[in-house]
């Protein structure tokens, strides 16, 4: 077990806190950036949308893990985000500023839907973002004029200071920096005021709001921040996709987002990359299965969702932390071996809040 | 002019007049003591001064300033903390994380800043910590700061509450039975630091409780409540001897 010795409080504030976390965290940026040379071009696009979908949940983390408000509409703003990026390529402008642009625009309506639901919690702001959703594929599908509706949208070749971004190795990189970028902006978020303010929000209103802290500010904000990273990934997914359409955006992307963050553990910013993998490989391992089920069950319409709402429910019911919880267990079973007792992470029960002022 | 004053406040829910024209006044640097039966509105007096309710009537003016109608987030700032009768802490956070939150009307930086983390951001967040830390020490928190509010024992928390509404630095503290559930030793620790804050900081307190002899030690004037109403003022002394405290206490003979 690691004792670590304090001797000045930016040994609390630093994101990586002593040498283990240098080397390791070292060792995964070298393994990560020496990948597309041991890589096919198959893994190498498949770890390309782990990364964009690990960008997407650690906007979603940030609302749901921090902020403790849950939305089942974060497709949505990734729609947004991809459009918005589309078109404005489309128009010439050049990439970075497309998807400055592209976070900004979806921040934009992320703030409003946040302002919107300010008196909503828990099942009821989960249906109002699940309606904004809807809402949006809706508005997406008969705009013609601006989006191509179904007919669907074809989305511009990006090139980076004139050189243009085609191969495999290149996006990957591309993805890789934005989210080093997101995950380092998100943790520095957490370690400041606003980012305390956000957990304080999430863990009692009633307190929060008697230190000094607005809710009415703090949830729009927080709402702003997880639709801008979301509609950052959202950008990068366009490329991914090629061609947008608004059956690409439906209610299936908003539970695999809630999926992801859940089953890597809320509250986590590792879990958010845990759970993206989860995510990103699932769908191998479910075409893997179809192949070995009866055709009956195989070729179920429905079968996929069915699937992801009933790992949803076994992760709540018996997992809470999710992958990272776990991972925290068998790290401290280890450590105190032979003294680990199952009760060490036993959840208490609290008895004493004040129910009524919520 | 008084630094707290309570005019005439009243509130109703449905139809239970939960505080009646209640008013009185608190000197600075003074502790006052809020007492009464259970019900008699205690609690709600102090969700409608630190703008949690609003009041059906009256006013609470603070510092010269009326404060009646503006939210619990706009009177914080003002130096006015308080503190939850079943504790309200941020249960999924640690100490630390705590009392760091209570710090949030001292913030300087803006959320953009705090996505670059700027160095000017580190230099307040380390004001921050060294602040914080001088309440750890004064409250005896240090064995605890790195752990959750979820594992902690009851009357730990109860301590970290008192901390985190002195981490905002306040000139009026509300206190919510600090006492309550806390064991004698624990207690007579909590009466000596209510002591020291008040004392040393210069904090003034205004503290609802049950335990009389908390009170007698460390009130210099005392309210009685009873059914939203006020029933006595005066010295602990006088209020435990006033016929209708008994009265409401014990019942009339």
């Amino acid at each position: 077990m690691r004792f670590l010795f304090k001797t000045h409080y930016n040994q609390d504030i630093d994101h990586l806190k002593h040498g283990g976390d240098r080397f390791w965290y070292g060792l995964l940026l070298v393994l990560v950036v020496a990948a597309p040379a041991a890589l096919d071009t198959f893994y190498l696009g498949e770890l390309n949308l782990v990364m964009i979908y690990a960008i997407a949940g650690v906007g979603l983390m940030l609302l749901v893990g921090y902020t403790g408000q849950v939305s089942l509409g974060h497709a949505a703003f990734l729609a947004i985000g991809a459009y918005t990026h589309s078109l404005l390529l489309g128009a010439g402008l050049p990439f970075l500023l497309s998807i400055v642009a592209a976070v900004l625009v979806s921040a934009l309506v992320g703030a409003g839907v946040g302002w919107i639901a300010l008196r909503m919690t828990g099942i009821y702001l989960a249906i109002a973002t699940l309606a904004f959703a809807m809402l949006t594929e809706q508005t997406i599908s008969r705009a013609e004029w601006l989006t191509g509706g179904f007919r669907g949208l074809a989305v511009p070749q990006p090139s980076l200071f004139g050189m243009p971004l085609t191969e495999g190795w290149q996006r990957y990189y591309l993805t890789l920096a934005l989210l080093v970028v997101t995950l380092l902006a998100a943790l520095n978020i957490l370690r400041s005021s606003t980012g305390r303010a956000m957990v304080a929000i999430r863990d009692s209103e009633i307190s929060a709001e008697s230190v000094g802290i607005n809710l009415a500010v703090y949830k729009t904000l927080a709402f702003a921040l997880s639709a801008g990273i979301t509609g950052l990934a959202g950008a990068l997914f366009a490329h991914r996709l090629g061609y947008l359409s608004p059956d690409a955006f439906t209610f299936l992307i908003s539970l695999q987002l809630l999926l992801m963050v859940v089953v890597g553990g809320v509250g986590s910013m590792r879990g958010v990359i845990y759970g993206a993998l989860f995510i990103g490989f699932l769908p191998q391992l479910l075409a893997i299965a179809r192949d070995t089920l009866p055709p009956q069950i195989a070729q179920a319409p429905g079968l996929e969702p069915g699937i992801f709402g009933l790992i949803l429910v076994l992760v709540i019911l018996f997992e809470p932390q999710g992958i990272f919880g776990r991972w925290l267990k068998i790290k401290s079973y280890f450590q105190l071996f032979p003294l680990y007792r199952r009760a060490t992470h036993r959840r208490q029960k609290t008895y004493l809040r004040t129910e009524r002022l919520r | 002019m008084s630094y707290l004053a309570v005019t005439d406040l009243s509130i109703s829910f449905g139809g239970i007049r939960a505080v009646d024209d209640v008013s009185f006044e608190v000197e600075e640097g003074e502790v006052f003591a809020i007492i009464g039966p259970n019900g008699a509105g205690k609690t709600t007096l102090f969700n409608l001064v630190s703008g949690i309710y609003f009041p059906d009537g009256g006013s609470v003016r603070f510092a010269g300033r009326d404060i009646t109608s503006l939210p619990a987030h706009r009177i914080a700032p003002l130096g006015l903390a308080r503190t939850f009768q079943n504790i309200e802490l941020f249960e999924h956070a640690t100490v630390l994380q705590n009392l760091l939150i209570g710090r949030h009307v001292h913030r300087r930086s803006t959320a953009l800043s705090h996505l670059l983390f700027l160095p000017s951001v580190r230099r307040e967040e380390l004001e921050h910590r060294r602040r914080v830390e001088d309440v750890i020490d004064l409250l005896e928190l240090a064995h605890y700061r790195e752990q959750r509010i979820a594992n902690l024992p009851y009357g730990v928390r109860k301590v970290v509450e008192v901390g985190r509404a002195l981490c905002l630095e306040p000139k009026l503290l509300l206190l919510d039975e600090p006492t309550s559930g806390l064991n004698p030793e624990e207690s007579e620790d909590m009466g000596f630091w209510i002591e020291d804050i008040n004392r040393d900081l210069g904090v003034t307190v205004v503290m609802v409780a049950h335990d009389m002899g908390l009170v007698s030690r460390v009130a210099g004037r005392v309210l009685a409540l009873n059914e939203g109403r006020v029933i006595a003022e005066g010295s602990p002394a006088e209020v435990q001897k006033n016929p209708a405290v008994v009265d409401a206490y014990l019942g009339a003979d």
